[in-house]
């Protein structure tokens, strides 16, 4: 249990644990977010389909689900008696990584898709009349929207690292276990420990940080 | 006789039921330097999009250096011709990479061709510069210097220099010059009629998607045989 501000940081502390399972378990979740739905984004932005205005219109009232219905439902998922009972990730991180998953998801998958969908239709075409082949076309369709696809993994993080709904019922918020950041906060809040959860807010804060800077510097050296 | 490098027969874009595009013959031979003018909405820049088979007709033909072309043309036929578009669109990035990005899509070594072109085109000074930063003159000489990259010698040039200002429509005017003095066969697009006498070799009136008179420049401004070609060449035609 942590239980003073000066402990935390030290080698052994609990501390650690929890900081490495946050970023196991939400970047577990962005990675598959962004693995799935980036190149779902790029073919609802590139591509004319039947059902693509059903199909956005879904996804972006994903981009807006309360973390702790989408936490509910995972939850009675994975319970005993529900439809993915049988995996027994409740209360465990690979149950909080599929939550996570659930709510990154809608935001890497919309914003691609607006963000390619926003390239010029002439900057195509004069790309075509250069002499690109079609996956030259789409690639560079991609490079011209690299920034509003780097805002979409940006935010879909940011959606995830922070939130607590989801990651409190599906995870159970279990010492050595399961507990992560957002999680120790709500605990060392209730528990009186303003101290500590303020710390534990600076570290998860920092953490948003670094991972925005460092995705930041990938996007600005990825000038093609 | 020289090459015949398009041979366009009964060529007809419609879309939402308007025909953009209706030309019944046309014949452009290697190294010439044909202007078509016409106002705006005439199909100008379509038929030059067809002339790159970046559309489709809806109905005719075009042969290019010989061959009927059909639909999707392969890449290699499409990258023997380098076109400017009137609105041109860039990366976001700068000016080198997009010069170079042509010969990219081409997998070709650079070679020196890339400074060749930002120093025919005065911008040296310019290479790191993102395009953004460029105003339109410096933009559409970015977009002449993607074309000189790719040495493609059959050029679609659509109003290259639309809304310049003299210094850089003097600069393209005089590139254009040089490129069909090197050889290179070009048809180029605009409404200014001052600038189609002073590069045409031949003409073409376009006018709703057809084209009314096709002449050597001399005698299409000197002794036109349709009066519309005549109107227009006078200033009076009124659209």
């Amino acid at each position: 249990m942590i239980s003073d501000t000066a402990y935390i940081f030290q080698a052994g502390s609990p501390f650690w644990e929890v900081v490495g399972m946050t970023i196991r378990v939400s970047g577990t979740a962005l990675l598959l977010a962004c693995l799935f739905g980036i190149p779902l984004g790029i073919v609802i932005g590139m591509k004319g389909f039947s059902g693509k205005r059903l199909l956005q219109v879904l996804i972006y009232t994903g981009m807006g689900f309360p973390p702790v219905v989408v936490g509910l439902v995972t939850f009675l998922l994975l319970s005993h008696n529900g439809l993915l009972g049988f995996l027994e990730w409740l209360f465990t991180p690979t149950g909080m990584i599929l939550a996570q998953t659930v709510l990154a998801f809608p935001l890497a998958t919309g914003l691609t898709a607006t963000a390619i969908g926003d390239v010029s239709p002439k900057l195509v075409l004069q790309v075509r009349s250069m002499g690109a082949n079609i996956w030259q076309e789409r690639w560079t369709v991609f490079f011209q929207a690299r920034r509003g696809v780097m805002a979409a993994v940006l935010a879909a993080l940011g959606r995830i690292i922070s939130e607590v709904g989801a990651a409190m019922l599906v995870g159970g918020n279990i010492a050595g276990k399961t507990r992560v950041l957002s999680t120790a906060i709500i605990l060392e809040t209730r528990q009186g420990a303003f101290d500590l959860a303020l710390a534990l807010g600076m570290v998860l804060l920092g953490i948003a940080l670094l991972a925005n800077a460092l995705m930041l510097r990938v996007g600005g050296r990825w000038q093609g | 006789m020289t090459q015949l490098i398009y041979h366009v027969k009964d060529l007809t874009k419609v879309i939402d039921k308007r025909v953009i595009v209706d030309v019944g013959d046309l014949e452009i031979r290697d190294g010439e330097l044909f202007v078509i003018v016409g106002p705006n909405g005439a199909g100008k820049s379509t038929f030059l999009r067809l002339l790159h088979f970046l559309e489709e007709p809806t109905t005719g033909y075009i042969e290019f250096q010989g061959q009927p072309v059909s639909m999707p043309v392969p890449i290699e036929m499409r990258r023997r011709i380098g076109m400017v578009f009137q609105r041109p669109e860039f990366l976001d990035t700068n000016v080198l990479e997009n010069v170079n990005y042509p010969l990219r899509l081409r997998k070709i070594r650079e070679n020196g061709r890339v400074e060749d072109a930002l120093t025919r085109l005065a911008l040296t000074d310019f290479a790191q510069a993102h395009t953004s930063t460029l105003s339109g003159g410096e933009l559409q000489r970015v977009a002449l210097a993607r074309l000189l990259v790719t040495q493609s010698n059959i050029l679609l040039l659509d109003e290259p220099t639309a809304n310049l200002d003299p210094y850089n429509a003097e600069l393209i005017e005089d590139l254009i010059r040089e490129l069909h003095r090197e050889g290179a066969t070009i048809v180029m697009v605009t409404h200014n009629i001052f600038q189609a006498r002073r590069l045409a070799g031949r003409m073409g009136l376009m006018l709703n998607g057809q084209l009314v008179e096709v002449a050597p420049a001399d005698t299409f401004f000197e002794n036109p045989k349709d009066p519309r070609v005549k109107a227009f060449v006078d200033g009076e035609m009124v659209y």
